[in-house]
């Protein structure tokens, strides 16, 4: 069994929450105290159906307002995968939980009501999935049985989303007509859909591959912690803790560290599961080396003959997510690159994207909560970092406010996925 | 190729564990490099008991360097406190109890009337005064986000501010795998390493890594009652009301926290295997079936963290 991370979109009423609820219910990962939990609330609210919507109700500010505030994460599985899904909110205002869900995910699912088409909101999810460097995006055209399962709909839908799609460089498109009400090509096949001939939602999930390519890429193992046990017996000991981001590593292997500029041969290699001989992402591990260096945390084990940039100038797409203060010019924040952090000047900021438009605004002052744009950021230490298309964990860091420690800054080194139009001012 | 194999149960059908482990070492030794005085806090329930094994692995070979914080209630099973002190022992851990029973004698928090009420609420004072004296910046919990829709919210760094409260609406954004660690004075994290496993993944878990539980996890012979559609123990704290009789039953524990809010359940159980099939052919949540401090109301667990609760 493996595992799957799903990140999820939908404006409001599109009929997201009655999807994760079907999900849930028919791959049969829901307990039946929660199910008449959730009957009885149906009572209560709305009178005389289970609105499986209720399923995924969060806080009570939420259930009171019925609307959905933060990112909520949900467990299913079956036979041969675990699926956790970040189930984002999808209001316009609430950019930053949409990147907080799609930063880990492999896979988002994007929902659009079959009578409105692709709206503002369906583009800004697929952008922000696309900016995030997720390849896989699956479209549920939901609600079909509100337009008679009609198939020109649905394949009108789909043409628009291929354009889109073509447009902001995302590799791998699904569509799917569905009712999540009634459960047609969710986890069961459609008997109104006749004419749809690939597989229901479920089944094509447990068919995405997972993390793709991720051990062609260099070896990157950023030092988390240095083991040192203090100990008799093991009086010389000294390991390298870390998760390994890309690549394969192994022991005889000769690795550089970053941005330190040394090198070794790994002697040894533990795994979670004991001593191995490689070891691959994401897998947690402990390396020793041969030679007796000081490496400390913040330090990255990179493959010789193709290490990361070392640099203390960066250019990064950012998404501002404070909503007390707004990014600017001139401003120093702390940063957290991989496991290093420093500090950051910000030295320019030289777009806003709109990313329903697709257009980006040249040299602007300032951004905003939830505005996606280009800086320049000057660090005060040296950073082996990679391009984000290349590498999604030596590519992105946080930025923090160093006055109220609020995480202000998602950040993705190297220039977006696709080219933003420049727009007129 | 593997050359040692600690884990002699691994198996490939269990990729997910694997890569659920590691993430679990991740978020430990980030904590453990980023803050100056975390903590544990281990109840002796069978989640404490995988984070601490994991918290063990994230550092090993060298010994843990934080100590292990146990809230001890008062109503605690005593298979319970057996397991904390063998454990403690064995594995040469430092351990701390906060506890209930001591600060309602000297008077620091009051005891509700009755002998059987639930000191689940008691705790949370107790744990906050545990912290302030401890010190602790960052406190590891055990708690994972299927087991309630609250939790289901809320972040793996949790940040708590002077009362411990957590605060829903204020979270910080938790991007890739980038945490942040950064406090102000007075406040701390709780960080929750296990947040992305499942009741089901904790079995398997426990069950190829031969992780030790207190057997009351299992089938066992016991004097029970029934309260409320719930079998609760017999013992000197929960005695049978009007109308309630005691019978011996074969049963095991899900969940197990206070001796009068925790129930059992009719089970044949004896192994980890055979809880894994019984939990597979199970549909009711773990909490639902179990935890009387959770049926309250709609709403018990969200209450109650904004209290300062873990
Ligand atoms: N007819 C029909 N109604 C649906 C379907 N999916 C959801 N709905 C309804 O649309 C409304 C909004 O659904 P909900 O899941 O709450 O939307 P959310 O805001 O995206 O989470 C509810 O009244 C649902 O019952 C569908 O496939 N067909």
């Amino acid at each position: 069994m493996d595992l799957l991370r799903i990140a999820t979109a939908g404006s409001v009423d599109d009929g997201k929450s009655t999807l994760i609820g079907r999900l849930l219910f028919d791959s049969k990962s829901l307990d039946d105290d929660v199910l008449a939990a959730v009957e009885d609330a149906s009572r209560r609210h709305h009178g005389d159906y289970v609105n499986l919507a209720l399923v995924t109700d969060g806080l009570r500010a939420e259930r009171e307002q019925g609307i959905t505030i933060d990112v909520a994460y949900r467990y299913f599985s079956t036979e041969t995968r675990k699926f956790i899904l970040a189930d984002t909110p999808g209001h316009v205002q609430y950019t930053r939980n949409m990147v907080t869900g799609a930063s880990t995910a492999e896979v988002a699912l994007v929902i659009v009501d079959a009578r409105n088409g692709v709206v503002e909101q369906s583009r800004r999810h697929a952008v922000i999935a696309s900016l995030l460097g997720i390849d896989h995006i699956i479209v549920c055209v939901n609600k079909m049985d509100l337009v008679g399962y009609d198939e020109s709909v649905y394949e009108a839908i789909q043409a628009e989303f291929a354009e889109l799609m073509a447009e902001i460089g995302v590799r791998d498109l699904t569509t799917i007509p569905m009712s999540a009400l009634h459960g047609d090509n969710v986890v069961e096949p459609s008997a109104n859909m006749s004419w749809y001939n690939s597989e229901p939602l479920l089944r094509l999930l447990e068919q995405v591959p997972v993390r793709q390519g991720l051990d062609d890429l260099p070896l990157r193992l950023p030092v988390q912690y240095v083991v040192r046990p203090h100990r008799a017996e093991h009086h010389d000991y000294r390991g390298y803790a870390g998760s390994i981001a890309s690549g394969v590593l192994r022991v005889g292997q000769r690795v550089s560290i970053l941005p330190s500029g040394h090198e070794s041969v790994v002697t040894a290699i533990e795994a979670p599961w004991g001593l191995v001989e490689e070891a691959s992402a994401p897998d947690a591990v402990t390396v020793r080396i041969a030679d007796d260096l000081d490496i400390t945390r913040g330090e990255m084990f990179c493959a010789v003959d193709d290490p990361p940039q070392t640099t203390q100038e960066i250019e990064a797409v950012v998404c501002w997510m404070d909503d007390r203060s707004a990014l600017r010019r001139g401003d120093i924040y702390r940063i957290k690159h991989t496991t290093r952090s420093a500090k950051a000047m910000v030295t320019g900021i030289n777009a806003r994207f709109s990313i329903v438009s697709l257009c980006g605004e040249p040299d602007v002052n300032s951004l905003d909560l939830n505005e996606i744009g280009q800086v320049s950021l000057k660090i005060s230490v040296p950073l082996a970092c990679d391009d984000y298309r290349r590498n999604r964990v030596s590519g992105s860091f946080i930025l923090i406010n160093e006055a109220t420690n609020a995480t202000v800054a998602a950040g993705m080194i190297g220039e977006p996925q696709f080219s933003f139009a420049r727009s007129e001012r | 190729m593997t050359t040692e194999i600690i884990s002699p149960h691994l198996r490939p059908e269990s990729k997910h564990l694997r890569d659920l482990e590691s993430e679990s070492l991740h978020i430990i030794r980030e904590v453990v490099a980023e803050f100056d005085r975390p903590g544990l806090l281990f109840s002796g329930g069978k989640d404490s008991a995988v984070l601490l094994h994991l918290a063990l692995k994230a550092v090993r070979p060298a010994h843990l360097p934080f100590p292990i914080v146990h809230i001890d209630t008062g109503h605690n099973f005593p298979e319970l406190l057996a397991f904390r002190d063998r454990t403690v022992g064995r594995l040469g851990l430092d351990l701390v109890v906060g506890s209930v029973d001591d600060a309602i004698a000297s008077g620091r928090i009051l005891a509700p009337a009755g002998a059987d009420i639930s000191r689940n609420r008691l705790q949370t004072p107790v744990l906050l005064e545990t912290i302030l004296k401890g010190r602790y910046t960052a406190v590891f919990g055990g708690a994972r986000r299927d087991e309630e829709r609250a939790r289901a919210k809320e972040r793996v760094y949790s940040l708590r501010d002077e009362f411990g409260q957590w605060d829903p609406r204020n979270q910080r954004p938790e991007v890739w795998n980038l945490y942040n660690g950064c406090i102000n004075p007075g406040q701390h994290m709780r960080v929750f390493p296990i947040s992305n496993w499942t009741e089901l993944d904790v079995w398997r878990y426990i069950a190829e890594e031969q992780i030790e539980l207190p057997e009351i996890y299992y089938a066992h012979e016991r004097q029970v009652f029934e309260r409320d559609g719930m079998l609760m123990a017999l013992s000197s704290l929960m005695q049978p009301g009007h109308g309630e009789t005691v019978g011996t039953r074969t049963v095991r524990y899900r969940t197990v926290g206070d001796m009068t809010s925790t129930a059992a359940v009719a089970s044949e159980a004896r192994t980890p295997e055979d809880v894994i099939t019984e939990t597979l052919a199970m549909r009711i949540s773990e909490r639902g079936e179990t935890r009387a401090d959770d049926r309250s109301t709609d709403a018990a667990m969200e209450d109650r963290k904004r209290e300062g609760y873990f």
